[in-house]
């Protein structure tokens, strides 16, 4: 993680807005800041305007309104190939009638390096990605995960200092995005250089990135490192894109410092803490994700509000138990349980008592 | 009993044979012709006529008879000629006639006489220059002139044609050696009669094309019959040539200042050949109709939709009016002796030896 | 099952049969099956493409015509030395006389007369005229031919006249072909024709030139409609798609009449020039009736052939890739020249293809608006089978226009190879 200094700096939308229409805004009101080597993953579902704001960075659409700056520098009229920022496309983008050492040396050539200099940095780039043998192979010669680590070498050779990568992994099955997850958080962070990373997967999101902007409707929703993402979710929707997350719905009786009661509409009474909440009256969606439920007494804190439950399906599925409850009259209610040998296992119908920490239980906008 | 009986059969026999040149005739009739306004007249002339006496008969047009000589001989080597009877030129209807393409006819024996009895073969005269041919019409190939664009003289000979300082501007001529060859000559002072003689030498033939080559840039050569009345519409051209009918037309019909010059108008003829080897049931059809289309009457009322002249003597003096302008036509027929004064006949025998090696001088010399 | 494996020899299928056979069985009775789905194709290419063009390469070298109408003469001939300086004796006269007489009864005697007045002007005539008195010769009792034959026409008396016989009485002829190529056989073989006969080369190179300068043209044009079409969202570009294909809906000759209206001295486009004051009324352009008008008019009537494989290519190229090569440094001239323009390089390849091979073949348009100097060979092709009727001829140019095709294809595919045309 970057420190607070560094914070302000390297790339930052300054109330950035873009419209294709004139009529709608795909993109609200923007503003973000990203430190230099830090690994940043827009994430959100499609039409969120994540892959708006990418191409606005790369130059390839232009701000309807506010500025991006780079490295302190207005760049809304400079032209993308001017902006030194390196770009790994989602279907890589690889020239076809190019070999693979011809692709890697095109942006060395553009740039007048010379032809012993060049050859030395897309030698160094190969051997970086491990493809050393294949520079004389034409694209549609490799397979997907080699083509994706040739189009990440090309997007780094010319060692940019802002590598901009839009949902690279989407067209790898799934043993190979991991590997090139991994893969490519390595060479960020080896490297040193500033990543902005595409998205709509949550698990690269969380896996990879040093902070995540979770977009929805032209907005970011919450900007904040993985683990505060999937703990401490802002608003219900974050809690419900970022992991899988129970939802009740209710009105906030009592306040109380930084736990709150709230009723549930079928009358019970739960212990929260208040997010986007403030008065007595409030409408609130709490959110509780499925492995912070309990329903061991022994394991819950003395003096909280517990709900009854039904079981109505149990799964197992090795190393946890996946169990959907009936809770609040909400039938689609999960939770999720180490596979311990203390555990007890439930059976449908069985009838239960749940319950969790306040702070674990966070009482959100509707 | 048996006498009767034999007597009846006889005589059914009888009704029979009487009957059979009527019914043994087709009743599909495959016409080749040049369409456009020429075919139009004979539709109105004799083919619609005929089709009401005749209503089981349906007659099909092909517009072929520019490429006439290939098509039947191509028909003739793949042993399926689809034609009943084409219309062709003089020259195309000899080379058929030579290649035995054509069948040859027995011109007074199936054709109709003149009213007052005059035979066929003296009727038509001169014109029957092949023995498969059936003329209509006589045709010309001449000039017509933009009246408002040659000054207060305008041309009267065909020589004025190579005059540019008198009348400067594009002429329109045709893109074949044949005709040009002969008035380039004619204009350079070769006498009418030793024309022939001249263009058979290397000399005379570079003697022509050193006279077109005065005119040559001011050339626009047409390869369709319709291009000259055009560009004179169009003001592309002062003066060019093409056939009289295509000229009467734009004159007559479409109010074009356009004049006529008659002086060293080319003749030709154009008339019906009979495809050699119809079977019987078809041929009899052909002779059928060819009696009745070419009849006095017939080509006279032919002329009254297009200003050809009928190819025969006896249709001459009834020759009337244009069926829907109602203006004389004997005056526009290129036979008419106030325009048939200075005539060229051009040499069909001569053409057919000399046509293949003049075109191949002829190209080389456009192409220079 | 198990003494089935174990057996050395060929593996048997389930009947006893080998593998092998039982397979080869099964597949010729698929592969006979398939083959009958496309005979109704097979057939009809071969009888509408493979056998005109078969026929037309004999025809450019068959010459039986002689030695089938004249047998007596050319073998009486054979012994003639035509170099002698001396007209054949009577018994290859008398040859003649026999061979006429029985030309004109099977109306042969003009065609060979024509065949050999390709060769030689006035033959024709010769044959013509004694053709018709032949028929009443009297083998028997007639004679002596060498006096009667050249009373009739005098033409017997050349030497030309019978050198011709002889030269063409071989079954087999190059007579066409180096008619052809603006050759002829002399006296001492095979020679150049006079300056003033030769066309056929000229016309050929022109012809290849002027296609050349088409499909050039036509790249040059298509290329940004192409792009437009591929790019444009789909309501405009499917309008621009009908304009395109627009001209297949209308007559050649119309479309070729609608140039000459613009293009001529007093058309639409010099009237505007004129208008507008650009260039004076005595100085009209001549834009039609020379090369540049026939130029214009195919480049107009053959774009849609180009501007089709180009925009089927252009449609399967991502706009990503462009930005990709922007992102990477490339200006957009850079982007569009060493990235885009590559890839496009298959429908240009296809298109070039099409245009000039149609364009080679095309003798209407430039008949019309080509003037003297605008006229292609097909033009003369036209002419040599419809008009002078010398099929042999047209059969050799047609032979070698095709020739000159199939080696272009083979340079084509040498130098940016067959496989990187694309039509879509």
């Amino acid at each position: 993680m970057a420190d607070a200094a560094s914070n302000d700096g390297f790339v930052v939308f300054d109330r950035v807005q873009k419209s294709y229409d004139g009529e709608t805004l795909v993109v609200k009101d923007l503003n973000l800041s990203i430190a230099r080597g830090e690994f940043l993953t827009m994430l959100g579902p499609s039409g969120s305007g994540k892959t708006t704001c990418l191409m606005m960075l790369a130059g390839f659409e232009t701000a309807t309104h506010g500025d991006i700056r780079l490295d302190g520098q207005p760049i809304n009229n400079i032209p993308p190939h001017k902006r030194g920022i390196g770009m790994v496309f989602q279907n890589y983008a690889l020239f076809p009638h190019m070999t693979v050492a011809e692709n890697l040396a095109f942006p060395l050539e553009v740039r007048k390096i010379g032809k012993s200099e060049r050859e030395a940095k897309v030698k160094r780039a190969l051997d970086m990605v491990q493809m050393g043998a294949f520079g004389g192979r034409r694209p549609a010669q490799l397979s997907g995960g080699q083509q994706q680590r040739i189009a990440l070498a090309r997007a780094l050779v010319f060692e940019p200092e802002l590598v901009l990568m839009d949902e690279p992994l989407g067209a790898l099955d799934k043993q190979l995005r991991e590997h090139m997850q991994f893969e490519i958080t390595r060479l960020a962070h080896d490297l040193g250089i500033t990543t902005v990373y595409v998205t709509h997967d949550q698990t690269e999101a969380l896996t990879m990135s040093d902070n995540v902007a979770v977009f929805d409707d032209g907005r970011i929703q919450q900007l904040a490192p993985p683990d505060l993402l999937y703990e401490k979710p802002e608003n219900s929707f974050v809690a419900q894109f970022i992991g899988e997350n129970n939802t009740l719905e209710g009105v906030v009786t009592e306040m109380k410092g930084d736990t709150c009661i709230v009723k549930l509409d079928d009358g019970e009474v739960i212990d929260a803490t208040p997010i986007n909440v403030s008065n007595v009256g409030d409408r609130t969606l709490v959110s509780i994700r499925p492995e912070r439920v309990e329903y061991n007494k022994d394991r819950l804190q003395q003096g909280v509000h517990t709900l009854k439950a039904e079981v109505l399906e149990f799964i197992y599925m090795g190393d946890i138990f996946r169990t959907r409850l009936r809770v609040a009259g909400n039938d689609e209610f999960i939770i999720k349980t180490r596979n311990a040998p203390d555990v007890e296992r439930l059976t449908p119908g069985q009838q239960i008592e749940i319950g969790w920490l306040p702070a674990d239980c966070r009482a959100l906008d509707t | 009993m048996k006498l009767v009986k034999t007597l009846l059969a006889s005589s059914a026999l009888t009704v029979a044979a009487g009957a059979v040149s009527a019914q043994d005739m087709a009743n599909e009739l495959t016409l080749v012709s040049w369409g456009g306004a020429y075919q139009a007249s004979q539709v109105k002339a004799y083919v619609e006529p005929y089709l009401e006496m005749h209503p089981e008969v349906s007659v099909t047009w092909d517009e072929s008879s520019a490429e006439a000589v290939a098509k039947l001989r191509a028909m003739n080597e793949a042993g399926n000629v689809t034609w009943d009877l084409v219309d062709a030129v003089a020259s195309d209807s000899m080379r058929l006639c030579d290649e035995g393409l054509a069948e040859e006819l027995n011109h007074d024996e199936i054709l109709a006489a003149a009213p007052d009895g005059t035979s066929a073969t003296e009727d038509f005269g001169e014109l029957l220059v092949s023995d498969c041919f059936v003329p209509q019409i006589v045709y010309s190939t001449t000039f017509g002139y933009r009246t408002d664009m040659v000054g207060d003289t305008p041309p009267s000979s065909v020589c004025d044609i190579f005059d540019l300082e008198t009348y400067p501007g594009k002429r329109a001529l045709q893109k074949r050696p044949i005709d040009n060859m002969e008035w380039a000559l004619y204009c350079d002072g070769v006498d009418k009669d030793a024309l022939y003689d001249t263009l058979g030498t290397d000399e005379g033939v570079e003697r022509a094309l050193a006279k077109l080559d005065t005119i040559k840039d001011q050339v626009v050569w047409w390869t369709a019959g319709a291009e000259t009345p055009q560009l004179l519409a169009d003001g592309e051209v002062v003066m060019g040539s093409t056939f009289n009918g295509r000229l009467f037309s734009a004159i007559a019909e479409q109010n074009q200042p356009i004049g006529m010059l008659w002086d060293m108008q080319s003749f030709d003829l154009d008339g019906w050949v009979v495809p050699a080897g119809l079977p019987a049931d078809r041929h009899a059809r052909v002779m059928d109709f060819l009696k009745f289309a070419t009849d006095t009457q017939r080509l006279a009322d032919q002329a009254a939709y297009i200003s050809y002249g009928p190819a025969r003597a006896s249709s001459a003096p009834l020759v009337g009016l244009h069926a829907e302008l109602g203006i004389e036509m004997a005056p526009h027929m290129p036979t008419d002796p106030a325009n048939a004064g200075n005539v060229h006949v051009y040499d069909y025998e001569w053409w057919a030896d000399n046509r293949d090696d003049l075109n191949a001088k002829f190209e080389a010399w456009l192409a220079k | 099952m198990s003494d089935m494996t174990d057996t050395s020899g060929p593996v048997l299928a389930a009947d006893g049969t080998p593998l092998k056979r039982s397979l080869a069985k099964a597949l010729r009775r698929q592969k006979l099956r398939a083959l009958m789905l496309i005979a109704p194709l097979l057939l009809f290419i071969l009888v509408s493409f493979i056998l005109p063009i078969g026929d037309m390469l004999y025809r450019s070298v068959e010459n039986k015509i002689v030695v089938n109408t004249l047998p007596r003469s050319v073998e009486a001939l054979s012994g003639w030395d035509a170099d002698s300086g001396e007209l054949p004796d009577e018994a290859v006269f008398a040859a003649m006389a026999a061979d006429l007489k029985e030309a004109y009864e099977a109306r042969a005697h003009t065609r060979v007369g024509s065949r050999l007045n390709y060769e030689y002007p006035g033959i024709s005539s010769v044959f013509r005229k004694s053709g018709r008195s032949a028929g009443r010769f009297d083998l028997e009792s007639g004679g002596p031919w060498k006096d009667v034959l050249i009373d009739l026409d005098d033409g017997w008396a050349d030497q030309g006249v019978w050198r011709t016989i002889q030269t063409y009485s071989p079954p087999v002829t190059s007579g066409y072909f180096l008619n052809a190529v603006d050759m002829r056989v002399g006296p001492d073989g095979a020679e150049m024709r006079p300056e003033a006969e030769r066309i056929y080369m000229n016309l050929l190179v022109r012809t290849l030139w002027m296609s050349l300068l088409i499909t050039f043209s036509c790249i040059v044009l298509a290329y940004p409609v192409a792009w437009l079409l591929a790019n444009l969202p789909t309501r405009q570009a499917n309008l621009l798609m009908i304009l395109v294909l627009l001209p297949f809906w209308t007559s050649l000759l119309v479309r070729t009449s609608a140039w000459k209206i613009l293009l001529q001295q007093q058309g639409v486009i010099n009237d505007i020039l004129v208008w507008v004051g650009l260039v004076d009324d005595n100085a009209r352009l001549i834009i039609i009736n020379n090369q540049f008008g026939t130029i214009v008019a195919m480049t107009h009537i053959l774009l849609p052939f180009m501007i089709l494989p180009m925009y089927s290519v252009m449609q399967t190229i991502p706009p990503s890739y462009l930005r990709a090569a922007k992102s990477l440094g490339a200006t957009e001239w850079t982007a569009f020249w060493r990235v885009y323009f590559p890839q496009t390089i298959p429908g240009i390849g296809a298109g070039s293809i099409l245009v000039f091979i149609l364009a080679i073949g095309y003798y209407i348009t430039p008949a019309l608006v080509g003037g003297t100097k605008g006229t292609f060979i097909s033009n003369q092709i036209a002419f040599h089978i419809s008009t002078s009727l010398n099929w042999g001829l047209a059969s050799a140019l047609g032979a070698i226009l095709l020739a000159v095709v199939l080696v272009l294809y083979w340079a084509y595919d040498k130098i940016v190879g067959i496989d990187n045309v694309k039509l879509g």
